[in-house]
């Protein structure tokens, strides 16, 4: 029971980086690098500015604005220096590595003694595990709602036009180029913002947290995919990357309890992922095959 | 005459690899001026530059030298996005024209807004607004109407094709650029696709370029042909001396160069 509530936790406050990347990922189609370099960003950022004395919620923001503009560098040398999008992000998530240990002066920082989101007054009164429940379903919900409005307005639209048929959204005077940077700043707005609130949770920012981020939120967005097979609105699409963000963390409690170390999880963590992008496939040539027989 | 001047081309010219061995002028000082619902077709061999001069007029190919007007006003600095304010397009490839992720409803909605500013407003996908909808879509009778949901990459290509169609004139441009539009369709659609272009550019009074690679097309419809050989236009009749034309007098011309 312990673990399923820690699993929920967990994956609640990991679903801002499905959320982020499946901006990047699913709608503007390209898969964003960035995100290892923004993710121990925003850690980086919210421990170091609460050390320095400010509230975490402010702290938390600053986080997200910060990530964000990690992806403002990555969509300009994309649109406008003309580099692949593959290597632009790895320019600015091998910088940021160094932005990172500027920032908090040291390789990693703990938040020992310090407040957090998750240390409010009114949180101590719940059992262990539930304040990440709350925190995590308070910030989500948002994020949700905020979205959804989001990618309904006439904006929101251009950019998801932007990523559907960049052609045809310039031949509509669609200002592709601000729309790809736009969304990337969204995007890493959110993997910094998923930093700052798992840093906190963790109690430390480490620079080498970054490692694998990318599987990560990969790893909720297929899951989803993968459960939910209908075509959904895309606020139904939102949830059920929440829900593959908390699948996954359960998938990895489930390991480590069964005697996994937790030097396996990237192994572990590669090899769901692997297998939820396969299985689409698999279900298809499975489901040739019963019309195979039938025919 | 005293019909108004629309678009304007002034000795547009585009050389391609400047300074290099493989330098090509593939606009060759190229003027034209198209006046107010001028419904030209476009003619000439691949390689003629046909898609050059729209690529030129669209604004997504700068030109190298010389000037476009529309009206009086010079914008031959404008970006192609900037240009959609005035200007839609219609591409030959289905695929092209449309977002096949996004519903009909959908696709209709953002080109209502072409060369506009897009704000951080709600979309308005009202039940008034599928109406409205539903009515537009019906007149290009193939289906399309009861399809506004649907995803547009499911649209059979003449649908697809109808639904590129329909959101290049919803909201009304100063030039319409028809890239072999029906090309990439069975004879049937493309001939019913042609037919609702030809009414619908008739009724609005639209100022048009239609490329086709379809002699009988490019001589039944328009009230001007031009075609193009080696980045210029070799051959421009309008009015009488056009519907004069047979599809053999075409053929003879193009043998002869």
């Amino acid at each position: 029971m312990n673990l399923l509530i820690s699993a929920i936790g967990q994956g609640l406050i990991w679903a801002t980086l499905g959320f982020g990347l499946f901006l990047t990922f699913r709608i503007l189609d390209f898969p964003d690098m960035t995100v290892e370099g923004t993710f121990p960003l925003g850690a980086a950022t919210a421990v170091t500015l609460i050390s320095s004395g400010f509230s975490p919620i402010i702290a938390t923001i600053g986080a997200a604005l910060v990530g964000s503009l990690a992806g403002l560098v990555t969509g300009v040398l994309y649109t406008k220096g003309k580099i692949p999008i593959l290597l632009a992000g790895i320019l600015t998530m091998t910088a940021a590595y160094s932005v990172n240990l500027r920032i908090m002066g040291q390789a990693n920082r703990s938040l020992l003694g310090k407040n957090s989101l998750f240390s409010y007054d009114f949180l101590h009164i719940l059992p262990r595990n539930f304040p990440v429940i709350v925190i995590g379903l308070i910030v989500i919900v948002l994020l949700t709602i905020c979205l959804a409005h989001f990618l309904k307005t006439e904006l929101g639209q251009s950019f998801i036009v932007t990523g559907d048929n960049p052609k045809m959204a310039r031949s509509l005077g669609i200002n592709t180029d601000n729309m790809t940077i736009l969304g990337l700043m969204i995007a890493n707005g959110l993997i910094g913002l998923g930093g700052a609130l798992v840093a906190q949770n963790n109690g430390f920012a480490d620079v080498n947290m970054g490692v694998g981020t990318i599987v990560v939120a990969l790893a909720s967005i297929i899951i989803g995919e993968v459960v939910f097979t209908d075509t959904l609105t895309l606020p139904e699409r939102l949830i059920t990357i929440i829900i593959g963000s908390i699948f996954y963390r359960f998938v990895l409690v489930v390991v480590l309890y069964i005697g996994f170390n937790a030097d396996d999880l990237k192994l572990v963590s590669a090899i769901i992922l692997g297998l939820a992008l396969m299985l689409p496939g698999i279900r298809a040539k499975l489901r040739l095959g019963s019309f195979l027989k039938r025919g | 005459m005293d019909v108004k001047e629309k678009l304007r081309l002034d000795h547009a010219t585009v050389v391609v690899n400047q300074g290099q061995v493989n330098e090509k002028t593939i606009l060759n000082d190229v003027s034209l001026t198209l006046h107010d619902g001028d419904f030209v077709t476009v003619l000439g061999s691949n390689g003629a530059g046909k898609s050059t001069l729209f690529n030129v007029i669209a604004g997504s190919l700068p030109l190298t030298s010389g000037h476009i007007f529309l009206g009086e006003r010079d914008v031959t600095k404008l970006d192609e996005a900037q240009r959609t304010h005035f200007l839609a397009r219609v591409f030959q490839d289905p695929k092209l024209g449309t977002a096949p992720r996004m519903t009909v409803a959908e696709n209709l909605l953002l080109a209502e807004r072409r060369g506009l500013r897009r704000r951080l407003k709600n979309r308005g996908l009202t039940d008034e607004k599928k109406a409205s909808f539903v009515a537009v879509t019906k007149t290009m009778g193939n289906g399309l109407s009861d399809r506004l949901d649907m995803d547009a990459g499911d649209l059979s290509g003449g649908q697809r094709q109808a639904l590129s169609f329909l959101m290049a004139t919803q909201l009304r441009p100063d030039v319409l650029l028809l890239d072999e539009h029906t090309a990439a369709l069975d004879p049937k659609t493309s001939a019913q696709l042609m037919q609702v272009t030809n009414e619908r550019i008739y009724e609005e009074n639209l100022t048009a370029l239609m490329i086709t690679h379809h002699l009988e097309d490019a001589l039944d419809y328009g009230n001007r042909l031009i075609i193009m050989s080696d980045g210029k236009i070799s051959l421009d009749v309008s009015g009488e001396a056009k519907e004069k034309m047979t599809v053999t007098d075409l053929l003879d011309y193009f043998n002869r160069y």
